[in-house]
């Protein structure tokens, strides 16, 4: 698997070494117009063959599971997030003395503006469980892997981005949660050597947290998603150039190993986003407010700090290696060093063998992993004290060990499975190695 | 198209010339850009020095008045607070100061305060924690009557504003006591 062929070549898009049944280099079908007018635009503009060839006759892997749906699911969630937003912003005042009430307003006088809320609300938790699980399937099946280190970190990045948003979106009601939630997140800068105090107040625009703070948010706030839609071109840009992973993790070598993108992928994709649609609604219709808290219903009180203040329940893990570090500076480094040590990973997993199902090793400690973070997002939810900080320190050594320790250790030491020869020979024969 | 000459050339002068004038007015623009975002004028005034008449404040209690947006506290400390500030061993502090350097000298009673946790900017809670000083609920930092950091992830002790006694019973926060040594 090391030396792709695009490093001996230069860069040529996927599927340029796929070859057909019969051994001759595959094309992938492209669209003629026969329409005058269309074939008019084609000349000026290819557009429609380009779309073609990109979305529909496309050639995916065949065994590609319904984990690999979420990349769409994420793609419709940051649209929705976006013609939500845009619709909220039509009734929404950006000023200390105002923003709670508005957001009041838009709940109980906009038509619809309850659901559009909501939508937008609930629409972000649902945003962080569909990129979680996004995530945890290239962890598992390794699609972090040459040649896809590019097409991870701009992963990495565009979580970072949604982070960032997430938390922007969060202080513009200016409840108490979102008031103080806004202090914690904007000290964290406080922890810089020197010049940390002056950074603070640069991004309050005062010396604590209000209007010229809550005003610079909600600019940023609509900015961000659009550079979010700049970086998911580029994701999908590297997508396209190196092509999809799959479950075996083996190249797809012959025609043989791949289906057309529509109907296949499409179809599948549309059915998996209808079932998380279903989730999403029962969010927004049943328990809209299950995933925030009590607290943002009280309006911003500089005065008064929530008893327990917790962030939303996305960054709780990382809420919880916060606290679980005694030492404010080191406390912070290691916050964002439990996401930044995301962008190695290509090069902490040190094991030839990509997909977990051919690692039985790899297998158990990608779901002790799993746990493990889970674990961490509830000690983040429970109040730092006695037996949960210890706890979270433990936890918070095993994150790191993961992918400092174990993951190299185990690419040397790991008695990996026997890989197929192709994807069609994992799924044709009747007596697959695997699972 | 000929090799150029080792020689840098005058040409080669002026692109490199161009560049350095170029590179520097593109950072110069963005000066204003990056300075917007520090605190603006009125915000700057709206900071101005805060007076506080001492007088309603009762032995042992710890009222909350705001200067630049920030909470202060002001506590009027029992002879037993000041003891238990006093009586402590300095070099046991994670940030150690005296009691003695935290209040204006002959005012050991009134203890000034900045009461934003100085972990990541709660306002603790006056009257409690282990040393019935200050207990910020975010992240468990500890403070003594002192308002210096105990316990909790918390690096240093509460800062103290600029101020000064105006008579026995009134002060100004927000300027700084020029007459003391």
């Amino acid at each position: 698997m090391s030396g792709h062929p695009n490093d001996a070549l230069g860069p040529k898009a996927w599927p340029f070494n796929l070859k057909t049944d019969s051994g001759a280099p595959y094309e992938i079908p492209s669209y003629r117009p026969t329409n005058p007018v269309l074939r008019w635009l084609e000349y000026r503009l290819p557009l429609l063959s380009f779309a073609y060839s990109t979305a529909v006759s496309y050639p995916t892997p065949r065994n590609l599971n319904y984990w690999w749906t979420f990349g769409g699911i994420l793609t419709f969630l940051l649209g929705a997030q976006i013609v939500t937003g845009i619709i909220l912003v039509m009734h929404y005042t950006p000023h200390a003395d105002m923003a709670f009430n508005s957001v009041e307003h838009i709940m109980r006088d906009v038509n619809y503006g309850w659901l559009l809320r909501y939508l937008h609300s609930n629409g972000a938790s649902m945003f962080f469980v569909a990129v979680y699980i996004h995530m945890a399937r290239g962890m598992y099946y390794g699609s972090y892997k040459e040649p896809r280190e590019v097409l991870w970190i701009l992963g990495v990045i565009l979580y970072l981005l949604m982070m960032a948003t997430g938390f922007l979106g969060y202080t513009l009601p200016w409840g108490q949660m979102s008031f103080w939630g806004a202090t914690v997140i904007t000290n964290f800068f406080s922890a810089i050597p020197l010049v940390g105090e002056s950074v603070v107040s640069w991004l309050w625009g005062g010396y604590a947290i209000g209007n010229p703070t809550l005003q610079r948010f909600f600019s940023l706030h609509y900015l961000l998603p659009f550079v979010i839609v700049g970086v998911v071109v580029l994701h999908v840009w590297a997508l396209h150039m190196v092509g999809q992973n799959n479950p075996t993790g083996v190249e797809p070598k012959t025609e043989k190993d791949t289906v057309a993108f529509t109907p296949y992928a499409t179809i599948k994709d549309s059915f998996m986003m209808v079932c998380f649609c279903i989730v999403y609604a029962w969010f927004v219709f049943y328990v809209p407010n299950y995933l925030g808290h009590a607290d943002n219903y009280i309006p911003a009180n500089p005065a008064v700090t929530p008893t327990h203040i917790v962030p939303e329940w996305y960054y709780l893990p990382f809420y919880a290696i916060l606290r679980a570090i005694p030492n404010k500076l080191l406390g912070v480094i290691a916050l964002f060093g439990s996401i930044g040590i995301l962008a190695f990973l290509p090069w902490l997993d040190t094991s030839r063998v990509r997909s977990a199902n051919y690692r039985p090793l790899f297998r158990q400690f990608f779901w002790i992993f799993i746990l493990v973070t889970v674990g961490l997002g509830w000690l983040g939810s429970k109040p730092a004290e006695g037996g949960y900080i210890i706890a979270a320190r433990i936890l918070t050594f095993y994150y790191f060990a993961h992918f400092l320790i174990i993951l190299p250790v185990l690419g040397w030491v790991e008695k990996t499975k026997p890989l197929p020869n192709s994807i069609s020979e994992s799924i044709l024969t009747p007596n697959r190695s695997a699972n | 198209m000929t090799a150029s000459s080792v020689e840098p050339t005058r040409r080669d002068f002026l692109y490199i010339a161009t560049g350095t004038v170029g590179a520097v007015g593109a950072a110069a623009a963005l000066v204003p850009l990056i300075a917007q975002m520090n605190p603006d004028a009125s915000t700057i005034a709206a900071g101005a020095p805060v007076e506080v008449d001492l007088t309603p404040i009762a032995e042992g209690q710890v009222i909350k008045v705001f200067w630049r947006g920030a909470p202060i506290f002001i506590s009027h400390r029992t002879k037993k607070e000041i003891e238990a500030a006093r009586s402590v061993n300095l070099s046991s502090l994670p940030d150690p100061q005296a009691d003695e350097k935290r209040v204006k000298a002959g005012k050991d009673q009134w203890q000034v305060l900045i009461g934003i946790c100085t972990h990541l900017g709660c306002i603790p809670l006056a009257h409690s924690g282990e040393y019935n000083g200050y207990f910020c609920p975010c992240h468990g930092s500890v403070y003594d009557t002192s308002g210096r950091i105990r316990q909790g992830p918390a690096p240093k002790n509460l800062p103290l504003p600029p101020y000064k006694f105006l008579s026995d019973s009134k002060i100004r926060i927000g300027e700084e006591d020029t007459a003391k040594v």
